[in-house]
């Protein structure tokens, strides 16, 4: 780290001594990102009638959270719950899932010399262009025409492949897993399959960690894609719900009593990702590097 | 002798290449289910064409010559760029200033900042637009009350002109501490010598950050105009979460080309057409990227030459 800050001139106070001007600047932006969240912390306190009549950005009297979230849980026989639980297996499942399919395939493509690797590194690279919503309707398409939609494999199933993983986990592999490693373990006598189950699948465990998180955030917060293909409420995660919940609202015109139901919903939808991503940032930013690198 | 040892390692490569199939072979049997086949199938359908009378009929190029005069597709394609315009130079300036101010050592407490701006990008795109929908909202309307508390005019976030920067803003709130994560990491992995000797020549932190830091962002530039080209073109969860909060005249079922092709498969029940848009929208946001990494190959020949 070099730090310039240090020699900048001065004594007095850190804030000074550092530049007052970028750390306004910067703070400043800090309570735009924050303000939203905020907003739906205190909003998540109060009752449907002090929502519309108190100010906006502060708590109001009576302090009604516990009382929301009951609310939540208990709109619609508890339509919630199962909204909260259907987000957690699919972003758990497509995560998994999507982690093993690149770790192999990642490990496959930096490590062996086969004649079509190219064309196939080539065309699945090719692939983080096409947009995920331009490729939902056609895979909607296509599930309804053999009977596949409205459960919760036409959520999993897509998101099981993640081009972007393939491509972190093949930078990640060329580094991590020597070919000298791999090389001595054959000497030894093993096989591939054993090199890469004893081997290969330890070292690249902190990119399987990152996949698993990137893979975790896009299902989680995914809507297209199960808006398209699910109908029945009961499969629908917590974005669809939620959008779902949002637009009565809004065409009941506040009659519905709705909002604080939608509020207190979308805070809870939010803690754990937000928890994942604070407990696991060596991870994503690793991840991120890799990205930026390599370009 | 080099020519040798060469051939040995080849050797060695490719007697174990047949193993390379088999570990990429789950990954590449579900992206060939899940990606190739629905394009190949969306662009199987989008070749035919529903009638009243008759069914369905083969029209070749038909749909695709209807898209492209179609006023409803074009103005969401038109509707999309100019959000690019506006909305990505903003937040990519943002997350470059951002990043350089983490880079350079001058924050307080730059841990903090650094996660604190990452963390909408933790929040789905749904919440982020019920947050800022409920913001907006003249029913609920927290900003309206903050504006008009301080004596200003509270701008009309919902109506047909104003909604468009009403969700430009949604998404750099989104999107800004994503892309200054990938500077910042960019920054990160420059050598350190780079700008140390020229900090001993006496160049400022302001000299340093645009001369030395700035120009080697210039991947990190292309990777995120990439996603960015990707994420603007097909612009749907916002629009179509706000659409309930500003109704039909400032958001209509053809206001992004994703909207209007979720509408025509799902409402309006023409499959072929709808095809066809997706398929024509995937085709766009293609040039998009190439275009972006065209522009950014010729920039880097004559910052060579």
């Amino acid at each position: 780290m070099t730090d310039y800050g240090a020699d900048v001139g001065g004594s007095g106070s850190p804030f000074v001594r550092k530049g007052i001007v970028p750390n306004l600047f910067m703070w400043a932006f800090l309570i735009y990102f924050a303000l939203p969240l905020f907003w739906l912390i205190v909003a998540s306190t109060k009752t449907n009638s002090s929502l519309f009549s108190s100010a906006g950005f502060w708590f109001a009297h009576p302090f009604n959270l516990a009382e929301n979230i009951r609310g939540v849980f208990s709109y619609d026989n508890g339509v919630f719950t199962h909204w909260l639980i259907n987000s957690a297996i699919y972003a758990v499942v497509s995560a998994g899932g999507a982690a093993v399919l690149a770790t192999l395939a990642g490990y496959g493509f930096a490590r062996y010399e086969f004649s079509a690797k190219r064309m196939l590194f080539g065309t699945v690279l090719c692939s983080i262009m096409v947009p995920a919503t331009a490729l939902a309707v056609p895979t909607y398409l296509l599930f309804s025409k053999i009977g596949f939609v409205d459960n919760p494999l036409s959520v999993i199933v897509p998101s099981l492949v993640s081009p972007f993983g393939i491509y972190l986990m093949r930078i990640y592999a060329e580094q991590a897993v020597p070919q000298s490693l791999i090389d001595s373990a054959r000497i030894d006598g093993a096989g591939e399959l054993v090199i890469f189950a004893r081997i290969a699948s330890r070292l690249l465990a902190p990119a399987f960690v990152t996949v698993v998180l990137f893979t975790l955030v896009a299902t989680w917060n995914n809507y297209f894609l199960p808006l398209v293909m699910l109908s029945n409420p009961k499969y629908y995660p917590l974005t669809v719900g939620l959008a779902q919940e949002y637009s009565l609202a809004n065409a009941g015109g506040g009659v519905t009593l709705l909002d604080t139901v939608v509020i207190a919903g979308s805070l809870i939808s939010i803690i754990p990702l937000v928890a994942a991503f604070l407990l696991l940032q060596r991870f994503w930013q690793s991840g991120l590097t890799a990205g930026a690198e390599r370009y | 002798m080099t020519g040798q040892v060469a051939g040995k390692q080849a050797r060695r490569l490719t007697r174990h290449g047949k193993w390379g199939y088999v570990f990429v072979a789950p990954f590449m049997i579900m992206f060939a289910a899940m990606v190739l086949g629905p394009l190949g199938y969306a662009f199987y359908l989008s070749l035919f064409s529903q009638h009243l009378i008759g069914g369905t009929v083969f029209v070749g190029m038909g749909n695709y010559v209807d898209a492209v005069t179609d006023p409803a597709f074009l103005s969401g394609v038109a509707r999309v760029a100019s959000f690019f315009l506006i909305q990505v130079p903003v937040m990519l300036a943002l997350a470059v200033v951002f990043a350089l101010l983490l880079d350079s050592g001058r924050l307080l407490a730059p841990k903090f900042l650094r996660l604190a701006l990452f963390v909408p990008y933790a929040v789905p795109s749904v919440v982020a637009a019920i947050m800022w929908g409920s913001l907006y909202s003249p029913r609920i309307g927290a900003l309206g009350q903050v504006l008009h508390g301080i004596g200003l005019p509270v701008p009309g976030f919902f109506t047909p002109s104003g909604i468009l920067p009403s969700i430009a803003n949604i998404v750099t709130w989104e999107f800004t501490g994503y892309n200054m994560i990938i500077f910042y990491a960019a920054l990160r992995a420059l050598p350190p010598e780079l700008y140390e000797a020229a900090a001993i020549d006496g160049a400022g932190p302001l000299v340093i950050a645009l001369r030395i830091k700035l120009p080697r962002l210039r991947p990190a530039l292309v990777l995120t105009l990439i996603f960015s080209v990707i994420g603007s073109f097909q612009l749907f969860n916002e629009p179509n979460v706000l659409a309930s909060a500003a109704g039909p005249a400032a958001i209509s079922s053809s206001w992004t080309p994703n909207l209007y092709a979720y509408t025509l498969a799902f409402s309006d029940n023409q499959v072929n057409y709808a095809a066809a848009i997706s398929f024509l929208l995937g085709f766009v946001i293609f040039m998009g990227t190439l275009i972006v990494m065209l522009v950014a190959s010729s920039v880097r020949r004559r910052a060579a030459a």
